[in-house]
């Protein structure tokens, strides 16, 4: 079984974005990039499937700007056999994604498509969604635990007020929760090894994919809440909270 | 045209986000209908009918459409769309899970988790997990939504009179198969829903265990008439369940009042919390970040704290 893992590019998560000067997108010269942390693991659930002899090859997906190439690599060096990167002069939204992804599932045809549950730039968590609609396949969002077996996959989601299994007749589409798998740290000999992995790049021109998008008007930070005070006693406590009127 | 609104159904019949999505749409300046979608649903067209703010129940009741399969739902969308010009849902796990497959089949570029509606294709919405806000313009034509329910308040329960339509027999296309639904697995909770609370106590690793969780946070909890949340450390370190979790990837809260006991504040949480009226914090470390976006701020062991503060507002 072939495994399709799609991974983003974004904003490291410890770093604080800012808007632009101009208000009409985010800041990202000069700030620290790294490989959408739902999707890490996603690309660790690939590669446990293939540890375990379910998968046979694990291909890593990106649909970005060239500089995507760095989280590919850290994917190839996480375990996946091979990348593609679907060069676009821009980062692209949901609905694009989707349809390059259609595109690339098509032509390799791989049993399984993984992807993070949502990125955490555009906190959109529409892609896999999407993918799988344009298949008609079924999918799993929020997956926190997938079985591969019988041609089926029995997955977990996480959902509001508890947990839900789902069996999915193969292929499929299965968005990953941050609690399927704690992703393996990367050491220096993977990380050599990945170089010599291929990542083989095509250029967007070559799909002919077109997708309404958002247009952005304006990117804010939201409004400060008003300074807060740091009380002595739990006294002190009770009394501001009887003030705001939110005890009684 | 009108806005059609998907309702999402629980044991006791449609969800309070879903009178949230209502109130959103309601905005949207149309009339609004409400897509019952389930199996033996039947009997809850009535009580639906009387939301204030809905004209007309489109009820599609067929054992497919039960435990909201989006497989099977997605094909009831894609032929009520032409009749619509918004699709609206709540962002929960069934809003988020259903709309953007039935956007990618209606190819329209679909606005996720609006917090505010600004003109019917104007939306602000969260990125970065709550840092920053983008404002932004759908295309022309058909609008497909999910709203963050914390943000508008849900629509009366009583008040309208809706006509009940219904559509099941027309819009039956079979179960698609591929997807089939096996076990649901509640956490069975005695105190009100995390994301619905007026008030929201919760706590960190520095907890200590799971015993050590719920010992601490139960009696005050019960005091306050609260719902217990969790940070992902404290959900990772299997303290407290995966769906009390609170922030960017877990349950997003806007209560009256808010308690952080022993939570240092990472970008991630404060993005869940940051809309809730009172913020307070309880930690031992003057430095932590969520001193920063807390309203109150106590420096001192949440272990002693806690009782104290039990003790006096029982008192």
């Amino acid at each position: 079984m072939k495994i399709l893992v799609h991974i983003k590019r974004v904003v490291d998560y410890q770093i604080r974005p800012r808007p632009t000067q101009d208000g009409k997108d985010v800041e990202l010269t000069n700030v620290k990039m790294s490989i959408n942390p739902f999707d890490e693991n996603a690309v660790e659930g690939a590669v446990r499937l293939k540890e375990a002899g379910v998968a046979t090859e694990v291909v890593v997906v990106a649909v970005g700007t060239a500089a995507n190439q760095d989280v590919l690599r850290h994917a190839l060096a996480m375990g996946a056999d091979r990348a593609i990167l679907v060069e676009t002069p821009a980062v692209v939204q949901p609905l694009a994604a989707a349809k390059y992804l259609k595109a690339i599932v098509e032509r390799e045809a791989p049993q399984l498509v993984l992807t993070g549950k949502q990125a955490i730039d555009d906190d959109a968590a529409e892609t896999a969604q999407m993918v799988s609609a344009l298949l008609n396949w079924p999918q799993a969002t929020f997956a926190s635990k997938i079985d591969i077996a019988d041609g089926k996959a029995l997955v977990v989601r996480e959902i509001d007020g508890g947990q839900e299994t789902l069996s999915l007749s193969l292929p499929a589409v299965v968005s990953v929760d941050l609690r399927l798998n704690e992703p393996r740290f990367i050491k220096l000999p993977a990380l050599m090894m990945a170089k010599k992995k291929p990542i083989e790049t095509l250029p967007a021109a070559e799909f002919a994919i077109a997708a309404p998008a958002l247009e952005i008007l304006n990117i804010a930070e939201p409004p400060a809440r008003k300074p807060g005070k740091i009380l002595n006693s739990v006294a002190e406590l009770v009394a501001a909270l009887r003030a705001e009127k939110v005890v009684s | 045209m009108s806005i059609l609104v998907i309702a999402e159904l629980d044991s006791h019949g449609v969800k309070a986000a879903t009178r949230s999505a209502i109130t959103a749409a309601s905005q949207l300046g149309e009339e609004v209908h409400l897509l019952l979608a389930g199996s033996g649903v039947e009997g809850i067209a009535a009580q639906v009918a009387s939301i204030n703010g809905l004209s007309k129940i489109l009820l599609a009741d067929a054992a497919e459409y039960a435990h909201g399969i989006a497989e099977n739902l997605t094909p009831l969308l894609v032929q009520l769309a032409p009749s619509y010009s918004a699709i609206v849902a709540a962002a929960t796990s069934f809003g988020k899970n259903l709309l953007p497959r039935a956007a990618a089949l209606l190819d329209v570029a679909m606005v996720s988790e609006v917090i505010q509606i600004i003109d019917a294709t104007t939306f602000v919405r969260p990125m970065y997990a709550g840092n920053l806000n983008a404002t932004v313009k759908a295309p022309a034509g058909l609008r497909i939504l999910t709203i963050r329910p914390t943000v508008f308040e849900a629509a009366a329960a009583e008040g309208g009179s809706a006509v009940v339509e219904n559509i099941a027999a027309a819009a039956y296309e079979g179960d698609t198969g591929k997807a089939t639904w096996v076990s649901r697995d509640l956490v069975q909770l005695d105190r009100p829903e995390l994301a619905t609370a007026r008030v929201v106590i919760s706590g960190g690793r520095s907890l200590g265990s799971a015993e050590g969780f719920s010992a601490t946070l139960t009696p005050l909890a019960d005091v306050l008439g609260a719902a217990i949340g969790a940070t992902r450390a404290a959900v990772d370190a299997g303290m407290a369940p995966n769906d009390s979790q609170v922030g960017q990837t877990g349950t997003v809260v806007a209560p009256e009042l808010y308690i952080a006991f022993g939570v240092s504040g990472a970008a991630q949480h404060v993005g869940g919390i940051k809309d809730s009226k009172v913020i307070v914090a309880v930690n031992h470390d003057a430095d932590a970040p969520i001193f920063q976006v807390a309203d109150y701020g106590l420096v001192a062991d949440l272990f002693t704290v806690i009782p104290e503060l039990t003790a006096a507002l029982k008192g």
